[in-house]
Parts: structure tokens; C-alpha cells; sequence
């Protein structure tokens, strides 16, 4: 089974990853848990929910917005967001607007170009698995999403701000 | 000044580390070049032309004197003697040692200075006026606001991969010394009818291949919903700019694209959807940081200095220094004093290590430690008392730093050009040289009066040339260095993009052309013109046919 990392109270582990990936050629495995397209999903993902046989997830590009997803969000265990190349920043406002204004509790996933330099702002942006494509291992994760004591902004992380330090 | 507290402190420690990891994994060849590169370009270091350039943040241009100290040091151990001050306020070290990188981090973190988001595609340093605290022209302080923008917008875990770099202007005087109307969001300060403060919102200004003076989306933003309102300009613009072309992702074409009322429409909208209460700072803090920049403790002084008017008398060169580079401040007895960077033969924005000290020492001894730097890449000292200024200047004079030509001929800004620059087509220092030079003599340059020439090595606009009354831009025509004149532009309150003149010219005419402009405005200006101003008035063909008219 392949394996993704997991962040799970500040520590981030080797998980062994249940869902399948759907491309939109593919046909859909008759049972087990998937992660289709947001476009297949858009198309096939109810009478997939409905059947409540099996956990769904949906792959987002960065050039969708998650806002189509609002109806559904409770019901898909994993929304994975693609960053094509670490450059492209839209995933951090998909993931930030999932946590922040859907309330969104399921996983939230960085697939693509991820790099463990991000780590700090994938995590405080509400990302919470990641499959790498430096070779990260955990430790080198947990190394990267913790290495600065302070912030400065609230984000989705609870993380006290540095004002509310010098409030405390 | 605002000083940094343990949580800032530990801040810089925490990124020098993080630093200090990654260039010995570089340099251990465990990181590529490649890989290496976005990691180096967050840290400020870019690899130029002859060596790795080193951009170290001034936030909003203020600086102490250790920090301008340290900054001398740093030219002198680590590079040849000397920094480049540049057109936001930054300055530049360019003959730096990747192996140096992280112990010069580490020294700069000591006296709470970094390179932080001096590159890459995320929210810049933000320029603010060099006259803050010091003229009588401010609604407010407008460092108050920057230090607000530079904690939230430091490592901003969602808008650290813009689709372009991001650079924020704030003044609070109505005369803009920041060219806040051509930044990414201009914030003028302004106070509403009824006391309270606000930002007058500008969007989408720019230089570069596609210059805008910026529209106003918001023409009154009430200061303590100041955070809430950038993250949505931020917002809209992380999600809706272009990624699939370097040139056309900058918001400037977002909001063309869209218009600014549409563009204002979607920033209102994602607005209202955000928490106000998450988004913006508390009370508090707003007061923490004030509290900061509390009033200086000035003496009450009478407004004439009987020792500064005899010494006006007696020193030509001191009247000279008064008339051009002396402003006023707000406190009786007290003056602005503008340090020129532009001396004959010097570099604009260059200062060695020894003027960075003479700088720092008169602003400890004489200026309530504080030193700014300007948008036009010179210095500040913005505290003198009248009575120290005759003392102030001799210091300056025998450190090569009393040029009198602030916002005259010579004062250019020039980028660092194809002598620096990896992106250069021609070379701008020497143009700016050239032209000072054609210019030496000081009488007429106070004759022609207020005149801002701005050169750009390249159509990236470092150098301003699109804002400038006389513009001067590099062009490469096989192989060879040709400039191209334009002029009427304005980056100040007035902002305007200046208008082509004709075809370019060879490097050894631009001189000489300028000295044309320059005769052609003098023959038809109106009593109290500036060059601007008679531009504006004749437009560009007397100008034209003076540059032009021989040569057919």
C-alpha cells in the first residue's frame, strides 16, 4: 500500500494510504475508498456517497475553487489539493477557506509538487497529509512545520499569535 | 522607533538557522541549483552578473545607528567597501560569498535587520515616507501602519506564492514620497470630515513593461479594518492572477483586465465574507505598536537659530546645502535634513562604509539615533536642531556627502544597470554620470530647478523611468547600448507615465540631449514652472524638435 505522511498533533507520521486515485480514464474500482477528480466527482460522486459503502475523496486542481464543493463537504473524507508546481499558491487559500469559512473537518491533502520547505505554511494553512515529491521523510516534516517559535498572523493552526504572546 | 521585542528576536534567530541548514546543504551538493534557488531568493541573495547580491530589508527606510553600523561593517568585511541604497528603500550588497551568506544573516539579526521577502513572489518591504515623525504635512504617522503591514505580511502562510511580487506603498503627507501610485496598493492616509482616519485605497499601479498609475478602489478604508481589507485584495488576487505568463502577472493586469470597479466589487465581496474579528489586529496592539513610534522628545526651541542664519551668511555652500537639501519640520528649531547619495562621479545610491558611519554617528550625536533612507536612494537625517546644523553639514562636506542637489538635475536614480544587473540591456550608471557631469555647475542646476531623471537598465523599470520628468531607458540594438528618452512622468502625488520622445539615442548623445530638453524648457517656461509643469503646459514637440531637429 503506498504511503503518505500524516500530521497528527504536531508530529508527523508514515500512514499507509487507503484511497485509490481515479484518474478520469480509469473505472472506478467496484468497492474500497477513491479520490476522483472534481469534474468525475461533479458527475458520478453522489450515487458514489449514496451508496455510503466506501469513503470518497476529491482531487482539486488549482484553478478550481473549492466553493463548488460547499453542499458536499461533509460527506468527502479527503479533499486533495494539487499544487502543480511549488510556485502556484492557490492551494493555501483552498486550504485556508476549507478549514476557515466551510468548517471543513475531514483530511485535507497536498498532492503535486510539495516540498518540504512549505511545510510550515501548508500546515498553517490546514493541509494535514502530504505526499512529498522531495523524498521527505516525518521527521524532516516535522522539522520543517516547526522550526519558527513565533507567528505572526492568524491562520488555522492554533498557533498563539505573536500579539496575543505579548497580551499573555 | 519601534524595537524589537524577544518574539521578533527569536523570529530572525529561528530564519537564520533555517538559512544557515540550507546553504550548507547547497554547498554539501545535497541541494541543487535549482532547488536552491527559490530558498535563496526568499533570503534576499540573488545571483548576478559577477557575484551573489545580497538585499537586506529597511523596513519602511528607518534605520538606528548600530543597524547603519552594522550595515558598514557588512560592506567592508564581506563585500568591496560600499552599498547600494535602492528605489524601495533596501539596500544592496553586490559582491557577496554564498559561503558568507548565513554569517551575514546572523550579524544583521543582531542589530534586528534581514533579508526577509526581499525577493520572490510575496509581500516586499513596505516603503513608507522618510518624513515620518518629522513633517507637519502627516494626518499620522505612517509608520505605525507599515510596522502593522511588516508583522502580518512576514513568512504569511497563504500569500507567500503569489503569482508575482507584491509591494505595498503608505504615506500620510498629501506630497507622495513613496510613488505609492505606482505600487502593487498605494495607501494614502487621509482624515475624514468627522476626525477619523482612514487609507484611500489605490490598486494595480506599476512599472515595468506595462507601466499604470494605479486606480482607487476604496476611497475610504477605516485604519483598524486595514488587515482584513488587504488579506482580501491579497485574496482575490492569490486566486484570480495570471500564473501562465511572468509578464502579465502582476495585479496591475488583473485589474485592468477586470476594471477597477469589478476588481473593487470582488475584493468587497470576499471582504464581507472575512472574520473581521480573526482578521484584524485588537486594539491593543494597534496601541502597542504606536506606542513604539511615541513622539520625540524634541526641546522646546525657538523657531530662529541665530548660530544657523549667521552661518547662512558667512558659507555660501552652507546657504547652498540650506536652500536644497534642508526641509521643514514639524518642531520650531528643528529642520529635515536630505543626505545626497549623488555626488559627482559616484554611483547613485552608493555609500562606502566610512559615509554609512559618518550617517550613523550624527544621527546618534545629533538626530535621536534615527536615519531614514529615501525611495530616490538617499538618506535622511530627519531630527536636526537649526543650532547643529552648520556642524551637521561640515561633517557631512568632509565625507563627500553634502551634495546640495536634492530633487535637482543630478539627483538621479539610476538601477545598478548592465554593470550589476543580470537582467540589464545597457548600462545606466555612466548615463547618470554623463549627465551629472554636463551639469556640474550648481548655479544652473538651481536655475533649472526641480527636474527628475530616472534610468532603467531595461524595460523591469528598476531605475523609475516611466515616472520620472525626464525617463531614460537602455535598449539593446545589436549589441550596441541606445537609450530611449520620455518624458512628463511622475511618480509623486501628480502620478503620471511619461510619453516616448523619439527614437533612441547612443549612449554618448544622452548627455547632450538632456542638455537640449533642459534649453527648450528654459526658453518657454512660465515664471515658477517646473520642467513638469511646462511640459504639461506645451507638450512634447518643442521638446522633441529640440533633440531632433539637427540631427535630420
Amino acid at each position: 500500500m503506498p504511503r503518505l505522511i500524516e500530521l497528527a498533533d504536531g508530529q508527523a507520521r508514515w500512514a499507509d494510504d487507503a484511497f485509490v486515485n481515479v484518474t478520469d480514464e480509469d473505472a472506478i474500482p467496484e468497492t474500497g475508498d477513491v479520490i476522483l477528480s472534481l469534474t468525475r466527482f461533479e458527475a458520478e460522486g453522489d450515487g458514489l456517497l449514496s451508496s455510503n459503502s466506501r469513503r470518497v475523496g476529491v482531487r482539486v486542481e488549482s484553478d478550481q475553487e473549492i466553493e463548488v464543493l460547499a453542499y458536499d463537504l461533509p460527506r468527502i473524507a479527503v479533499v486533495a489539493l494539487a499544487f502543480p508546481k511549488f510556485r502556484d499558491g492557490r492551494a493555501y487559500t483552498s486550504a485556508r477557506l476549507l478549514r476557515e469559512r466551510f468548517k471543513y473537518e475531514g483530511q485535507i491533502r497536498a498532492v503535486g509538487d510539495v516540498l518540504q520547505e512549505q511545510a510550515g505554511f501548508m500546515v498553517r494553512c490546514g493541509f494535514d497529509a502530504f505526499e512529498p515529491n522531495d523524498g521527505a521523510t516525518p521527521e524532516a516534516w516535522t522539522k520543517a512545520a516547526s522550526r519558527f517559535r513565533h507567528v505572526y498572523q492568524r491562520a488555522i493552526d492554533d498557533k498563539p499569535v505573536a500579539f496575543e504572546e505579548r497580551a499573555s | 522607533m519601534y524595537q524589537y521585542d524577544l518574539i521578533d528576536k527569536e523570529f530572525l534567530a529561528d530564519r537564520s538557522a533555517e538559512f544557515r541548514g540550507q546553504v550548507a546543504r547547497r554547498l554539501a551538493g545535497e541541494l541543487t541549483e535549482d532547488q536552491f534557488k527559490p530558498l535563496r531568493l526568499m533570503n534576499g541573495l540573488y545571483l548576478q552578473l559577477h557575484a551573489y547580491m545580497l538585499r537586506v530589508a529597511i523596513p519602511y527606510g528607518s534605520l538606528n545607528a548600530a543597524q547603519a553600523r552594522r550595515l558598514a561593517e557588512i560592506a567592508r568585511d564581506y563585500d568591496k567597501g560600499y552599498g547600494h541604497f535602492t528605489t524601495r528603500q533596501n539596500i544592496q550588497f553586490n559582491w557577496i560569498k554564498l559561503k558568507d551568506a548565513p554569517e551575514i544573516l546572523d550579524k544583521l539579526a543582531e542589530v534586528d535587520l534581514h533579508a526577509i521577502q526581499t525577493s520572490g513572489n510575496c509581500i516586499r518591504n513596505t516603503t513608507s515616507d522618510p518624513y515620518a515623525g518629522a513633517t507637519a504635512e502627516e494626518v499620522d504617522d505612517p509608520r505605525v501602519w507599515a510596522e502593522v503591514i511588516r508583522q502580518w505580511s512576514t513568512l504569511h502562510p497563504e500569500f507567500s506564492y503569489l503569482p508575482r511580487k507584491f509591494k505595498i506603498a503608505i504615506t500620510a503627507s498629501a506630497k507622495d514620497r513613496t510613488a505609492a501610485k505606482v505600487h502593487d496598493i498605494g495607501l494614502l492616509m487621509r482624515q475624514g470630515r468627522d476626525g477619523q482616519l482612514g487609507f484611500e485605497v489605490i490598486v494595480g499601479g506599476g512599472q515595468g513593461r506595462t507601466p499604470y498609475v494605479g486606480p482607487t478602489i476604496k476611497q475610504f478604508l477605516p485604519t483598524d479594518r486595514l488587515l482584513s481589507y488587504l488579506e482580501a485584495v491579497l485574496r482575490v488576487y492569490n486566486r484570480h492572477g495570471r500564473r501562465d505568463n511572468i509578464y502579465k502577472a502582476r495585479i496591475k493586469i488583473l485589474v485592468a483586465a477586470l476594471g477597477a470597479e469589478e476588481f473593487g466589487r470582488q475584493v468587497e465581496q470576499e471582504w464581507a465574507k472575512i472574520d473581521a474579528a480573526r482578521a484584524d489586529l485588537p486594539a491593543a496592539e494597534y496601541a502597542r505598536i504606536r506606542a513604539a513610534f511615541a513622539a520625540t522628545p524634541f526641546e522646546t526651541l525657538p523657531a530662529r537659530s541665530e548660530a544657523f542664519e549667521l552661518a547662512k551668511t558667512k558659507d555660501s555652500a552652507f546657504a547652498r546645502f540650506v536652500r536644497n537639501n534642508v526641509k521643514a519640520h514639524k518642531q520650531p528649531g528643528y529642520a529635515i535634513v536630505e543626505v545626497s547619495l549623488k555626488a559627482a562621479d559616484q554611483t547613485p545610491g552608493d555609500a562606502s562604509a566610512h559615509q554609512l558611519e559618518v550617517v550613523a554617528d550624527l544621527a546618534e550625536r545629533y538626530g535621536f539615533n534615527d536615519l531614514r533612507v529615501t525611495h530616490v536612494q538617499n538618506l535622511v537625517l530627519p531630527h536636526i536642531k537649526l543650532d547643529d546644523l552648520p556642524t551637521v553639514f561640515a561633517t557631512l562636506q568632509a565625507a563627500g556627502l553634502a551634495t546640495a542637489n536634492i530633487d535637482l538635475i543630478s539627483d538621479i536614480i539610476a538601477c545598478p544597470g548592465l554593470d550589476y544587473c543580470a537582467l540589464a540591456n545597457a548600462r545606466a550608471i555612466p548615463i547618470a554620470q554623463d549627465i551629472a557631469r554636463q551639469f556640474a555647475d550648481p548655479d544652473r542646476a538651481e536655475t533649472i530647478g526641480e527636474l527628475k531623471i530616472k534610468i532603467s537598465g531595461c524595460i523591469n523599470a528598476c531605475g523609475h523611468h516611466h515616472v520620472a520628468h525626464i525617463g531614460i531607458l537602455g535598449v539593446d540594438k545589436k549589441g550596441e547600448e541606445f537609450y530611449q528618452l520620455s518624458l512628463g512622468g511622475s511618480g509623486a502625488e501628480d502620478a503620471a507615465i511619461g510619453k516616448i520622445l523619439g527614437p533612441a539615442l547612443p549612449a554618448d548623445r544622452v548627455a547632450t540631449a538632456v542638455d537640449q530638453l533642459v534649453g527648450a524648457y528654459l526658453n518657454v517656461r512660465a515664471d515658477g514652472e517646473r520642467f513638469l509643469d511646462t511640459y504639461r503646459r506645451v507638450g512634447l514637440e518643442p521638446f522633441k524638435e529640440a533633440v531632433y531637429a539637427q540631427a535630420d
